[in-house]
């Protein structure tokens, strides 16, 4: 994309706008589904805030509606699979005793880097871009420490993600809405 | 397809022009040349070649001329010499002649007489009166020859006795020679043996064996010490035959007559009689003996110019002896002044040539190694200029990178509760970061031109929304500031143009915001025209503006009823070619071929090529530039003075930028400015004119979909005092497809309304919709005005109030009151604020007539990929199937029918024809075989499907053109390259991956456009 400097912000007219801000006032009986909504929230910040989740998994938060429920789950569990499977495929490459087929390594490395950021799986993506460095410069012992990086941080997010995902399943079945 | 390539390439081309003039100059033309660089350590040598060369010549020229002056001296001493030796010898044989006579005197009268005619007396009385004659002799005498027999007889007679050469008595000797007869010069000789003395006896026996004159050798003279010879001739006493010997002769001697030559003194005196005497020395030399030459005159050892010495042989009758004479000159030969003079002349003239020639050969390699030199640093410079262009743009880059995720961090953090200081902090860090980041892109973008690096795209966009996007970004500013801002597009400028919106935006964006930093009052006015049209209406212009002019400004005097100048908000511009003067050649033109065409302009659209130029104004009525800041306007970093950024903030990077920009469109910028006047800027840009038949259709699509086409066919009256404001909100109207009326004030527009009214009931379509009132000429004529607006409302009021024309106002800026006041006067609540946008004006119209549809409250481009691809069946080809799931989610989200292919080859084979797809999303980096390979397959299966179907014939009747199925690469990193590599294996477009609302909706619009699923 070339840069455009200059991205007007969207509808901004000389008329008062009718849209509605977001913010919905609860009424006072749902306090504990408002809680863990904030609980929900404040997770869900603290990921982006540490980096473990970018813009895109908003994105495919957003278009998981009542067609597809659990679109998100279903994306997300097909990353880890993807995740898992690649991780033991880098493996294995890489403890060859002879010689190391770096090729198989990139395109596992490129696969990895597109599930994760199609997912929004920041830090993976960017251990990614580290990992395809030292692939490309053969080392070995670069690829071996990026792929320990790369298991531990899906476990990681793995766990994270499953926390979301209970959040978000106590307010479902509080009977509430996930609010995107 | 093949047209929008070639466009690109047209494109292409004329930017490449510019570059390759950039290019031109760094290099400039090598030049051949004889070069006096490689023989520089020639030089000198060749200088000192020179000036030997010079001298060895001059030296030649000395000697030619000296040889030919001392030809001369050498003939003028021969011939002196030769004149001398002649007159010596002449002189010395007249002189023996002479005494040859007086031998013969002797003979005749002392022997042939007997008794003797001659004694002493008569003898020396003779040689004494015939001195004369013999001027060379200081004497003569006469000896006789006296046997010693008659020795006693002889001294008897004469009564003395022979004395030798001392003056004694001779001694016995066999014969003697005693002198008898003597001149008086020398009587001191008479009695002395003549036999005596060694040479004269010589000469004596010599003179009697040859019968001839003989002389001696030089030797002293007895009287004077001069050198002289003594001549001597024989007396014979009888006849002798020519035949006699020499015994006869010797027998027959009776006596010699002798002279003694004074040789000296006659030469001395002799010379003395010619010219020249002081000139040459003259030896005379006795050569009898040729190894010991005798000197008979002059010194041996006299000094002269031995350089020249000249022998004249001397002939004096005696053939025993030999004499020359030896001449030279007596000083040295003077110096050949003018050869001399020549000479000098000639080797300072050598010399000078030479220096002057080797001074300029000096110099020349000088130069040329300053040249070189020059030439090296300049190379460097270039050099270092280009790496600085390359680090600025690595270090932007690199800033930019991590100011992104400091941005976005902050936008996160602004999410988050906060405090009300700590989101003030975190807002002002933002903004902070903000306008780095938009210092740091511009130095990006100013270091990409530098480098070169800079390329433009061309893809197709709408000119009139980029344009309306910014003015909707200084909307607020302006509205602030309360200053009109307007914009207006020529209907001849086509809807959609091919180039780089997003770079045609910065300009603009660039240059409009320069006004809105420096304009407090009056307006900005940005309008957009087709290069030719501009021109051929000034051209028009200037022809008939003479005859016009008069008319005209009655006119416009009574249209704006005060002395204001024409322009937008009133205010004077500092180009007058914006006035309305000229502007309403424009507007008079667009009428017209509105009224020729409902699509507006085609007479230009058909008369240019593929390409178009279209000139942009931005014309402002602020501070202006100051006259000694206007010629570096669009330097970077450069601002009218330093009072400018404090005031006005800024870097001043921006006009040069909008000035590379343009250059890189193939136009150019200029501008007009009059301090405290205003600016207008002006560029002109190259850009690509989209295909016909696309533009047709995405034209009118986008139209209708992007502004709503519910205002089709309504009618409104604007009323305006000012004819350039009224075109541009009517431009902005006839956007929506709304028929316009102008009057210039409300009593007009009352005019018109009125018979309207009478003719409601039979005539509905003539009555206005809506009367759009600018609030300057509203409040201006307010008091003329208000009553006839209530009568007109209350009269019909009750009949029909729904048919009632609604009023809107139309204001820059409005107060509380005079909102009040308007409302009294019965306008709608709702007021139209400028600047004017068509979609702005669109949505306020809605709120007025209550029509606005429930759908457009919604995200627009989101409903509107909604409308696109609800319904569509996309084939999503990934290898990732993570990716490949996330894609069909988005897709399915928009309500598209979604299949999904694992590799190219799965993907081939669902595409096989006839197949039911809409359109592709394919992955470009897959196993096997990539989506550059499958799309090339994809294209090569659909010619041969549509040849298939040519050849049948079928097209005509399906309506169709033929298979061609939409095939959209999806990469996560989106290079040009890519996109061209995109283009040349036969995709239609790029979506970045993941998926962006933004970017997925540009990618589709331009596939769906003809199948929309319409909103109402």
């Amino acid at each position: 994309m070339p840069l455009h400097h200059y991205r007007p912000p969207p509808n901004h007219g000389g008329i008062t706008s009718t849209q509605q801000q977001q913010v919905t006032h609860q009424p006072p009986a749902m306090d504990v589904l408002s809680q863990s909504r904030r609980q929900l929230a404040d997770y869900t910040n603290s990921l982006h805030r540490d980096g473990f989740l970018d813009d895109q998994f908003s994105q495919l938060q957003q278009l998981q509606d009542e067609s597809s429920p659990d679109f998100v789950m279903e994306v997300v569990s097909l990353f880890f699979e993807d995740c898992q499977k690649l991780v033991t495929n880098m493996a294995r490459a890489l403890s060859e005793l002879q010689a190391v087929d770096f090729k198989q390594v990139d395109s596992s490395v490129h696969q990895l880097k597109g599930s994760s950021s199609s997912v929004g799986a920041a830090r993976i993506k960017n251990l990614c871009v580290a990992f395809k460095t030292c692939c490309d410069s053969q080392n070995r012992d670069g690829c071996m420490r990026c792929l320990q990086e790369v298991n531990r941080e899906c476990v990681l997010l793995k766990n994270k993600l499953q926390t979301l995902f209970r959040l978000e399943q106590q307010i479902i079945s509080a009977g509430g809405s996930i609010p995107m | 397809m093949g047209a929008s390539a070639q466009l690109q390439q047209q494109l292409s081309h004329i930017h490449n022009q510019h570059l390759l003039k950039v290019y031109e100059k760094q290099i400039g033309p090598k030049r051949a040349f004889f070069s006096v660089q490689a023989y520089r350590h020639w030089l000198s040598k060749a200088f000192v070649a020179w000036v030997l060369g010079t001298c060895c010549i001059a030296l030649w020229i000395y000697n030619y001329m000296d040889e030919d002056s001392k030809l001369r001296r050498k003939e003028l001493l021969e011939s002196m010499c030769d004149q001398r030796a002649r007159m010596l010898q002449d002189q010395f044989i007249v002189s023996v002649n002479h005494v040859h006579a007086l031998a013969i005197l002797v003979s005749s009268f002392h022997y042939f007489k007997n008794p003797s005619a001659i004694d002493q007396a008569t003898f020396a009385e003779y040689t004494a009166r015939t001195a004369f004659e013999r001027p060379l002799l200081s004497g003569v005498a006469y000896a006789e020859r006296v046997p010693n027999s008659e020795r006693e007889e002889f001294e008897r007679k004469h009564g003395w006795t022979i004395k030798t050469m001392q003056r004694e008595a001779s001694p016995i000797r066999d014969e003697y020679a005693p002198v008898i007869l003597s001149q008086e010069t020398v009587s001191y000789i008479q009695s002395i043996d003549m036999m005596s003395g060694e040479e004269d006896r010589d000469n004596i026996l010599r003179a009697r064996s040859t019968g001839t004159a003989v002389i001696t050798g030089p030797f002293r003279l007895l009287g004077s010490h001069h050198l002289g010879v003594v001549l001597t001739f024989p007396v014979y006493k009888s006849k002798l035959p020519p035949s006699s010997t020499e015994q006869q002769r010797i027998e027959a001697t009776a006596g010699y007559l002798g002279g003694a030559f004074d040789v000296e003194s006659l030469v001395e005196n002799l010379l003395g009689q010619l010219a020249g005497n002081q000139a040459i020395l003259v030896n005379v030399y006795d050569v009898t003996n040729s190894s010991d030459p005798l000197i008979m005159y002059g010194h041996e050892d006299q000094a002269g110019d031995m350089s020249l010495v000249l022998e004249s042989k001397l002939d004096f009758r005696d053939p025993f002896r030999r004499h020359k004479m030896v001449c030279r000159y007596h000083d040295d030969a003077p110096w050949n002044s003018s050869a001399i003079v020549t000479t000098i002349l000639f080797s300072m003239t050598g010399i000078l040539v030479g220096y002057i020639l080797y001074g300029a050969g000096n110099h020349i390699v000088r130069i040329e190694d300053e040249r070189n030199e020059m030439e090296e640093l300049k190379s460097r410079a270039e050099a270092a200029d280009v790496a600085k262009s390359q680090f600025l743009a690595t270090v932007s880059h690199e800033i930019r990178t991590p100011m992104n995720g400091v941005l976005g961090m902050l936008a996160l953090l602004l999410d988050t509760d906060l405090s009300s200081t700590q989101r003030d902090y975190a807002q002002t860090a933002q903004a902070c970061g903000k306008a780095l980041i938009t210092l740091i892109n511009e130095v990006l973008d100013r270091a990409k031109i530098e480098a070169g690096k800079l390329d433009l795209e061309t893809v197709p966009f709408d000119l009139r929304s980029v344009v309306d996007d910014v003015l909707s970004l200084f909307s607020e500013k302006s509205r602030n500031k309360g200053i009109e801002l307007a914009v207006f597009v020529s209907d001849n400028v086509p809807e959609l143009v091919v180039g780089d919106p997003g770079r045609f935006r910065q300009v603009i964006t660039n240059l409009v915001g320069n006004s809105v930093k420096f304009t407090e009052r009056g307006h900005i006015f940005l309008r957009v025209h087709l290069e030719e049209h501009a021109k051929a209406v000034t051209d028009s212009k200037a022809n008939i503006s003479s005859t016009l002019n008069e008319e005209e400004s009655d006119e416009s005097m009574l249209l704006s009823g005060s002395q204001q100048s024409t322009t937008l908000s009133g205010s004077e511009a500092a180009d007058e070619w914006d006035s309305w003067d000229t502007f309403k050649y424009f507007v008079a033109e667009e009428g017209f071929t509105m009224n020729g065409s409902s699509n507006g302009g085609t007479s230009y659209e058909e008369a240019t090529g593929n390409v178009i130029t279209l000139r942009v104004c931005v014309e402002d009525t602020g501070i202006g530039i100051p006259l000694t800041a206007q010629d570096r306007v669009f330097m970077p970093f450069m601002q009218a003075d330093s009072s400018t950024s404090r005031t006005y903030g800024g870097t001043g990077i921006g006009l040069s930028i909008s000035k590379c920009l343009v250059e890189l469109m193939g136009g150019q910028i200029k501008f007009v400015s009059r301090p405290h006047v205003g600016s207008t800027f002006t560029f002109t840009a190259v850009l690509g004119r989209c295909e016909k038949n696309a533009v047709n259709k995405t034209e009118k699509k986008r139209n209708a979909e992007d502004l709503p086409s519910s205002f089709k066919g309504l009618k409104v009256v604007i009323v305006d005092a000012k004819p350039v404001r009224a075109a541009v909100t009517r431009y902005h109207l006839k956007r929506l497809g709304i028929v316009v009326e102008v009057a210039s004030s409300v009593k007009v527009a009352a005019n018109t309304l009125a018979p309207g009214v009478d003719l409601l009931k039979c005539r509905k379509s003539s009555q206005p919709d809506i009367v759009l009132v600018e609030k300057d000429t509203w409040f201006s004529g307010e008091e003329r005005c208000s009553p006839v607006w209530p009568v007109d409302r209350e009269q019909n009021g009750h009949i029909s109030t729904q048919k009632l024309p609604k009023m809107i106002l139309i204001a820059t800026n409005i107060s509380k009151s005079e909102v009040e006041r308007a409302k009294e006067a019965g306008f709608e609540d709702t007021v139209i604020m400028k600047p004017l946008r068509a979609s702005m004006v669109a949505a306020c119209l809605q709120q007025v007539l209550g029509t606005g549809r429930k759908k457009s409250q919604g995200k627009g481009s989101s409903s509107y990929l909604q409308s696109l691809l609800c319904g569509k069946k996309i084939l999503v080809v990934d290898d990732n199937r993570v990716n490949r799931r996330v894609a069909a989610g988005a897709l399915k989200k928009f309500g598209a029918n979604v299949e999904c292919a694992d590799s190219g080859k799965a993907a081939l084979e669902l595409l096989q024809i006839p197949h039911g797809f809409d359109a592709c999303f394919m992955d470009i980096q897959m196993p096997e075989m990539d989506g550059f390979e499958a799309t090339r397959r994809i294209r090569q299966m659909e010619k041969q499907a549509n040849e298939q179907l040519e050849a049948e014939g079928s097209i005509a009747e399906e309506g169709k053109d033929g298979w061609h199925l939409p095939v959209l690469a999806m990469t996560a990193d989106v290079i040009h390259a890519t996109y061209d590599e995109c283009v040349k294996s036969g995709m239609d477009g790029y979506v970045s991956k993941p998926f962006e609302e933004q970017n997925l909706y540009q990618a589709v619009a331009k596939f769906f456009q003809d199948k929309p699923i319409s909103g109402s």
